[in-house]
């Protein structure tokens, strides 16, 4: 059991790079967004993991819990959860550049973007 | 056996993620996204995140897909292949995956409570909340009061990335509501949607608006209300069709609510300073320094659930105008 102690980082690990690889190997501009998310989600997943206390749960403190409960951290919580509603908002912003490109371009892959930017 | 059902999951987590990268057909993908988000949500809700969790599963699954199928509409559906294998790319970054990996047999394991993590701040957190603020979650007190600073910065950022959009996407074309084109019908004509989905709408208000004034005592909050009440209205836009959907909230209020939601939240700040205290210190808010922080805390708990869906919704219908117009 104790590899296991590390599977989630190693999965955020992983995450990581295959967000990476489609930022920077694929073509079309939504599956780069797209990458993006999973990119995101994979730092999400190494804060979140940090948070955890063994057996703990979560910080909410309720009255009849024994005095000695163990809670997982807040602190890594509230960064994340804060991070998600701006993580929306930004993905938003590219989608809308993204459907601007497509108007202006008549495209939305890369290399057709760079061949009519060269055309010009 | 939670970790047997961890691991199951982080292992589904990855397939997915692998899946998305290599699905050509751009909605397949998107839709292979909303599953990696539950799937986080349910890994979030197992590593004892209950906030976060429901973030996740209101904003990644819900929000996200909706505003990527939105884009879709507008773009392609399909990824163009392209044949040349990208053995560089492939390299680099199993390269860093593997240096990832190394690097992580130096973190302490998970649950560790003697990692260096725990010992900093959060033991103040636990035994000062109670004293202070007195509410149950933690995480409410912490994101609304302690660092308070920190979530007015987010709901700013939120704030301006709505303007952005609407900047970006109704620049040139000057879309107004009333020359909507009536092809927009939604799902009107589908009865098993519409049925469904009206039955349910109020009832994920309903839900909605229970998570925003519970927050102080269950999981939940500003964030995960505003993106949640926003999802019950876009389910309506999209069965009821974008005119209809306007013609219950406007655009104009929902940049309304945008603006009202931040400046309420600016406003208790400049009220705390007003009263004698320092920028969003709520003590002061009442003559009881407790009941201050509480009332504090419902303040902005409502200035950010207003700000989230308004800026929300806005996105969306700026998408389907684009659309339509």
């Amino acid at each position: 059991m104790e590899l296991l102690d590390y599977y989630n980082y190693w999965v955020f690990a992983i995450l990581l790079v295959i967000g990476l690889y489609a930022v920077t190997a694929k073509g079309n501009l939504i599956k780069k967004l797209l990458g993006l998310a999973i990119f995101q989600s994979a730092v999400f997943l190494m804060y979140i993991t940090m948070n955890k206390v063994a057996g703990g749960t979560a910080p909410i403190i309720l009255k009849g819990m024994a005095a000695d409960q163990l809670f997982s951290n807040p602190l890594p919580q509230v960064l994340i959860l804060t991070a998600i509603v701006v993580g929306v908002s930004t993905t938003a912003v590219g989608l809308a550049i993204v459907v601007r490109i497509k108007e202006t371009y008549g495209s939305i892959e890369e290399h057709e973007i760079f061949e009519a930017d060269q055309t010009q | 056996m939670i970790i047997i059902f961890g691991v199951f999951v982080l292992t589904l987590l990855v397939i997915t993620a692998i899946a998305i990268v290599r699905a050509e057909n751009l909605f397949v993908a998107v839709m292979l996204t909303s599953i990696f988000s539950l799937l986080m949500a349910t890994n979030f809700f197992l590593l004892d995140a209950a906030d976060v969790a429901l973030t996740e599963a209101a904003i990644g699954a819900g929000v996200t897909t909706v505003l990527f199928l939105s884009a879709l509409s507008l773009t392609a559906e399909r990824e163009r292949s392209q044949n040349r294998a990208k053995w560089l790319t492939i390299g680099v970054v199993s390269v860093t995956a593997m240096v990832l990996i190394y690097a992580t047999f130096d973190k302490p394991p998970l649950g560790d409570p003697n990692a260096p993590v725990h010992q900093h701040i959060a033991p103040w957190f636990f035994e000062n909340t109670p004293i202070y603020i007195d509410i149950p979650n933690v995480v409410t007190a912490v994101l609304s009061s302690y660092r308070g600073y920190d979530t007015l910065g987010e709901v700013f950022v939120v704030f301006a990335a709505c303007i952005g959009v609407l900047f970006l996407l109704s620049a040139s074309k000057g879309i107004k509501p009333s020359v909507l084109a009536s092809n927009n019908q939604g799902l009107r004509h589908h009865l098993i949607p519409k049925v469904v989905g009206r039955l349910l709408i109020p009832f994920i208000i309903l839900f909605g608006l229970y998570v925003q004034f519970h927050g102080e005592y269950g999981p939940g909050g500003g964030f995960q209300a505003g993106a949640i009440i926003a999802t019950g209205f876009i389910l309506h836009a999209l069965l009821e069709g974008e005119r209809a959907a306007l013609a219950a909230i406007p655009r104009s209020a929902l940049l309304g609510m945008t603006v009202t939601g931040a400046m309420l939240y600016g406003m208790v700040g400049v009220a705390c300073m007003l009263l004698g205290g320092n920028f969003l210190d709520y003590s002061v808010l009442h003559s009881n320094p407790v009941i201050g922080q509480q009332l504090g805390i419902i303040a902005i708990e409502a200035g950010v659930g207003i700000a989230v869906c308004g800026a929300l919704l806005s996105i969306f219908h700026a998408f389907t105008a684009r659309g339509l117009s």
